[in-house]
């Protein structure tokens, strides 16, 4: 039976001053995903483990850790990409250690509420009569934005999150143009001082990592450049133009 | 421990758990909500549903037609005026979901497009390309955010129901990111907490499908109903389960054995690919007998052939299909076919309830795949369940809330003394427990391997009798059970533990009601029975929790417009 080295972060509040590794010894056969690699752990060797996971097949955006340094959704990545060689399991970049391999993701779920991600319309339409029209081009303006699973992979891999974590961030930014782009809503009035603000799309330099370890290819690094063209216009248009909207 | 206080507490943040706490904003804006779940609300099951919601919008449809289809879908065990009360609310609550901002696909003239599905006379499953149950958590999720009267308790595991003079006032629940035990009293208690799909070893199900709240139902007193129906999904990928939406044939795939035939003409001529799961699964399952498939075991499959569909098709109504095929098959769709088999997707049985989600039990309620109404009976329609979710959440979330209006905001006198108990069952049995010697994977190893052998698509006396002593023996060694993990913060081990206990009492009664039921009908197919039987079985079964163990009562079925007769295709 072939084995491969699995090495985790171990972190229990009560217990350790800081996060230390431990390893463990997993059979290895070639169609496991590292989060089988985990959940082997805890079944037959350290019940002592905690991880988040559920769905197991990339939509649900539990199980995203840091493996071998880059965060990747656990359900998602194979051992045989890494067979031989030892694996490292670490919990999400950025973001503070609740236990083991479990990150505090409470900062990210206020950014995504921050961001007004609803429709917001002047006037209601009644369900009574029917939908809103959207033809299949106009639903493709916004779609790939909509892909976003919560995962937060980005946050873990953007530099400027990592330095300071008062930046909203590419997931949120992503779904607030996700709304703007969405030729139902009438929002983007009350979204753009929140997204061009202090902590918003003009702390991003670019990087473009975020966009780089997207398991849903939702390309937040698009959404933030094209919100700055967006705002930008915005802002030029309201000098010349400064009775009306544009 | 501490006490929180709130009008309606909604356990579960999936579909019908988020449209629950909306409907309830609606009937009373200033009510006090608390939703509370085991996960985040965006990692609840709902988010894996691919194919789509169904709903009488076009012209070429009519209310009585889909009420026909989900009967005769359901083997003529669905109560039809819970069907005739869903068919007349789907459209508005999709249409609804859509104001929300849904992003539906379109047909070229901006409608919403609909889809052909599994035992659908006409065209109406409405989608979002092929990730429907994503889009439309995200989209209920987000609208949900806008409501501050929502509380939400995240990562807050529910482990009892707690009961006063027969009335439910509220629940306990760990904190797991302290492992601090609370009582939330509430007025009306809504359980969305989905289904039991872990009970079995081969499920499309996610980790946390553990019947949490049907197990609770069950022990405060409140009867579950049809808990032997399990739909088998016809394709999903061996070894993982993952689901291959229903959708893939809806849009025009083939199912072939290993001799490439068309095999279904010989089962259901009349609907071929598009017959209900519940036929669907059996033709494979005799097929791999018959030694027309492939591979064997868990590895046993059929081909579902996307070839002739073209890459155009696939990329824009099935791209996560061939995504995850791709990705965990290692093949692409577009140019080879799809190794599937039958796999456990939904439980049609759970807390039964009347048409508001109101249980036997004052305060009680439930709705989703935890509830039975029934609109599915024996067997379900896909594309129904997600409409249900709306549907029932939102008659649920309104009556509900209703219900903590009118109720009285009385004292909870017992209320802290039975949280006191639940605080103390949890540390003797669990967290301060020594020398346990059975493992949490190895029992549940053992309860999934005996649920498979005598709960599967085809089931027999023996093998029933079989499972029903295996679970009750594995309730006994449960007491014995092994907790490593002692510590109070984000303990999943302890979460792992209380979900084997929900899930030993929910497999239990599924056992038993498959037993008491000698008759095939809709997905439970008797090897000794293999007839269906209106004359001594057109009846529900009803699960009550006893001393001597489950004990069975029949419901009869509420029949409306449409005399059960022969489920043709």
């Amino acid at each position: 039976m072939s084995e491969i080295t699995i090495t985790v972060t171990r972190y229990d509040p009560e217990k350790d001053s800081q996060p230390y590794e431990q390893s463990y010894s997993v059979p290895y056969r070639e169609e496991m995903v590292v989060l089988d690699a985990i959940n082997h752990i805890k079944d037959h060797i350290d019940g002592t483990l905690s991880f988040r996971w559920s769905c197991r097949m990339g939509v649900c955006g539990s199980c995203g850790m840091t493996v071998n340094g880059v965060p990747k959704l656990t359900c998602a990545v194979f051992l045989k990409d890494y067979y031989p060689n030892e694996i490292k399991v670490a919990p999400l970049a950025n973001f503070p250690i609740i236990r083991d391999l479990v990150i505090d993701m409470s900062d990210f779920m206020d950014k995504l509420q921050e961001v007004k991600p609803w429709m917001i319309r002047d006037e209601e339409k009644p369900v009574s009569e029917g939908e809103h029209l959207q033809s299949p081009d106009q639903l493709a303006q916004f779609r790939q934005f909509s892909m976003c699973i919560n995962c937060m992979l980005c946050y873990a891999a953007c530099p400027v999150y990592g330095n300071d974590s008062s930046f909203i961030g590419p997931a949120a930014i992503a779904l607030a143009h996700r709304y703007d782009m969405d030729s139902r809503d009438q929002g983007q009035d009350q979204r753009r001082p929140i997204i061009g603000s202090h902590e918003g799309i003009w702390e991003c330099t670019f990087v473009g990592e975020c966009s780089e370890v997207c398991p849903k290819h939702v390309d937040p690094a698009a959404a933030i450049q094209r919100s700055k063209v967006q705002l930008t216009k915005d802002y030029m248009l309201s000098m010349i133009w400064p009775w009306g909207k544009s | 421990m501490s006490t929180i206080n709130c009008d309606l507490l909604i356990v579960g943040g999936g579909a019908a758990g988020l449209r629950a706490a909306t409907a309830a904003v609606e009937v009373e804006p200033g009510l006090d909500i608390a939703v509370v779940s085991k996960v985040y609300p965006m990692r609840s099951h709902t988010v894996s549903a691919e194919g789509g919601a169904a709903a009488v919008l076009r012209e070429d449809d009519n209310l009585d037609l889909h009420c026909f289809d989900t009967i005769r879908g359901s083997d003529y065990l669905a109560d039809q005026d819970a069907v005739e009360l869903f068919v007349n609310t789907c459209a508005n609550e999709l249409i609804q979901l859509e104001h929300w901002g849904c992003p539906w696909s379109r047909d070229p003239d901006g409608r919403i497009s609909v889809r052909a599905f599994g035992g659908m006379s006409v065209k109406r499953t409405l989608f979002a390309a092929d990730k429907t149950g994503f889009h439309m958590l995200h989209s209920l999720f987000q609208y949900s955010l806008r409501h501050a009267s929502i509380r939400r308790f995240d990562e807050w595991f529910v482990s009892s129901l707690l009961i006063e003079d027969g009335k439910c006032v509220g629940v306990t629940s760990l904190d797991l990111h302290t492992g601090e035990m609370h009582s939330i009293l509430a007025k009306s208690v809504l359980l969305c907490s989905g289904g039991c799909g872990r009970v079995f070893p081969f499920t499309t199900n996610g980790n946390i499908k553990t019947g949490d709240g049907m197990a609770m139902a069950y022990r405060a007193g409140a009867p579950l109903k049809d808990m032997e129906f399990v739909q088998y999904h016809p394709t999903g990928l061996p070894g993982t389960g993952i689901l291959i939406t229903e959708a893939s044939r809806g849009e025009g795939g083939y199912l072939r054995n290993n001799e490439g035939d068309r095999f279904l003409q010989n089962y259901i001529p009349g609907k071929m690919e598009l017959g209900p799961r519940d036929i669907l699964s059996r033709a494979i399952i005799k097929e791999m007998e018959a030694g027309r498939a492939y591979g064997e075991g868990h590895g046993g499959h059929v081909h579902l052939d996307l070839t002739h569909l073209g890459e155009k098709l696939i990329d824009e109504k099935l791209p996560f299909v061939r995504e995850l095929v791709v990705k965990y098959v290692g093949i692409d769709p577009v140019v080879e076919p799809i190794p599937v088999r039958p796999v456990v997707h939904y439980m049609m049985g759970g807390v039964s309830t009347d048409l508001n989600g109101k249980t036997p039990i004052p305060g009680l309620f439930a709705s989703g795949e935890v509830a039975c109404v029934t609109i599915n009976g024996s067997n379900r329609l896909g594309s129904n369940s997600l409409t249900e979710c709306l549907v029932f959440g939102g008659f649920s979330g309104a009556a509900a809330a209703q219900h903590a209006l009118e109720e009285g905001a009385g004292t909870s006198s017992a209320a802290e003394t039975l949280a006191a108990d639940e605080i103390n069952r949890i540390q003797k049995n669990f967290l301060t427990k020594e020398g346990g010697t059975e493992s949490i994977s190895g029992l549940r190893t053992e309860m999934n391997l005996t649920m498979e052998e005598g709960c599967g698509v085809y089931r027999t006396k023996e093998g029933l009798e079989k499972t029903t002593q295996t679970l009750a023996e594995l309730r006994e060694r449960f007491q014995n059970v092994a907790i490593e993990d002692r510590s109070s913060v984000f303990n999943t081990e302890l979460m792992s533990a209380l979900e084997l206990d929900f899930m030993l009492d929910v497999a239990r009664c599924l056992a038993v009601s498959a037993l008491a039921r000698e008759e095939s009908r809709g997905a439970q197919s008797r090897i000794d029975f293999p007839e269906r039987d209106d004359e001594n079985f057109l009846h529900h079964h009803l699960v009550y929790a006893s001393e001597e163990g489950p004990r069975l009562e029949k419901q009869p079925v509420t029949i409306t417009r449409w005399p059960p007769q022969e489920r043709k295709y």
